[in-house]
């Protein structure tokens, strides 16, 4: 058997669930023994349109996609990892709750863009509106459930090591993870 | 002292006349998921996560307000009822702004240890994100409107335990807020004796001590154990 295709994204997050991830420490050179990294921000990501970048993603077996849905450009880069993916899974709070992030739909995505670029601004103040250098916020920012069908929830912000390593485990030997206090934990 | 022997769960249970379901269940170590009742208050019934099923009624009673009868038969785990208990806690976190991450009772917060106990992964209802008042006026404590789940415990311990009811409901269905009289600022409240007790009975991150913050609050409420200890060594009466 082939190794197991695994690819990560970041969509509107902290990247604290990758860091997260990154504190498999020894756990992540068994994890290379069987699964294969296809893409993932902290492999290798130098393009700065991301969108361009996930027209290339790659079919794999597992993503885990951090951090909520808060722009036009994540709902695409959402819908193309979905299709590519045999198994997405939500990966902390953001992806799963909205999270911090969340806290501005509170606001009017008008008002919070006023209160950044034109009233709290000290130069150049005006709200961008090129959509190549800066995607359209979405009205409302939402879980990834939301969006795209999700297959599992890894819970945690960020979920501990040993949460994320207990789901990946679970996969690779085609077990059901089981939501518990023991296995993951919210916030 | 007539003793009354009922099946929980299979369970054969024996208890006194006047205990009621959730109490009876507790002493024969079946667990039934809670969060307005608080051992020493009055039941409310209000959060409906203890419903059961009793055989030969048709509607779904709650536990913590519900006595005991001879010969009962009561179901507290079916699928039926495992699908509300989830669905309750997931409305709960959809109609609150329940962000764990920045909440001061994170890690030791009530509602969380619900959404474990039904196997809450994700919510999968809208969240709400309505708008709600935060209360800093007071110079000790804080009230964060955006995570009361209603449970009126703090109403109900400031009432019948502290005799000050500074707090009520008011408001209709999605409206209702725990309110001070009249709705003035919690620190302009002349009734409030600062005793604290609400903060320590809220099951969330609703009421905390002023400078908590993120997961540090830890609610205490030993001195609720001592008053209903008082009560049964009959040291007081109301």
């Amino acid at each position: 058997m082939g190794k197991v295709r695994i690819g990560t994204v970041w969509l509107g997050g902290c990247s604290g669930c990758h860091m997260s991830f990154l504190d498999l420490d020894e756990r992540l050179i068994e994890l290379s023994q069987v699964a294969e990294f296809m893409s993932s921000p902290i492999t290798d990501w130098k393009l700065h349109t991301p969108i361009k970048e996930y027209q290339d993603y790659p079919e794999v077996d597992i993503t885990l996609v951090e951090g909520a849905v808060v722009n036009t450009d994540n709902v695409e880069v959402l819908k193309i990892v979905r299709e590519r993916s045999k198994i997405l899974i939500a990966f902390g709070d953001c992806a799963i709750t909205g999270n911090v992030p969340a806290y501005r739909n509170l606001f009017k995505v008008e008002d919070v863009l006023n209160s950044v670029y034109i009233e709290k601004a000290t130069h150049n103040q005006h709200v961008p509106s090129d959509r190549v250098v800066v995607p359209r916020l979405l009205g409302k920012v939402v879980p990834i459930s939301h969006v795209v069908k999700v297959d599992y929830f890894l819970t945690g912000c960020p979920p501990s090591a040993d949460s994320i390593w207990y789901t990946i485990k679970c996969l690779l030997e085609n077990k059901q993870p089981e939501f518990s206090r023991e296995n993951y934990r919210y916030g | 002292m007539s003793v009354v022997t009922l099946k929980i769960d299979d369970i054969e249970c024996t208890g006194k006349v006047g205990q009621t379901i959730l109490e009876v269940a507790k002493e024969n170590n079946v667990q039934i998921p809670v969060l307005c009742d608080l051992k020493g208050l009055t039941p409310v019934a209000a959060c409906r996560l203890c419903l059961v099923e009793v055989e030969g009624l048709p509607k779904l009673v709650p536990a913590c307000a519900t006595k005991i009868q001879e010969g009962m038969v009561v179901k507290t785990n079916t699928e039926k009822l495992k699908n509300y208990k989830r669905m309750i806690v997931e409305l709960l976190f959809s109609e609150g702004n329940h962000i764990c991450a920045s909440c001061v009772v994170n890690g030791h917060c009530e509602l969380q240890d619900l959404g474990y106990m039904v196997g809450m992964d994700h919510v999968r209802f809208d969240y709400l994100w309505q708008s709600f008042k935060i209360d800093s006026s007071h110079p000790k404590f804080v009230m964060d409107q955006s995570k009361c789940v209603k449970c009126t415990r703090c109403i109900r311990v400031c009432d019948e335990v502290e005799g000050a009811h500074v707090w009520d409901l008011r408001g209709r269905g999605i409206n209702v807020r725990v309110s001070t009289g009249f709705d003035e600022p919690w620190g302009q409240n002349k009734d409030c004796t600062q005793c604290g007790k609400c903060v320590q009975v809220c099951p969330v991150g609703a009421l905390f001590d002023k400078n908590a913050t993120s997961s540090e609050m830890i609610k205490d409420r030993s001195f609720l154990q001592r008053i209903l200890e008082g009560r049964e060594a009959k040291i007081w009466v109301r």
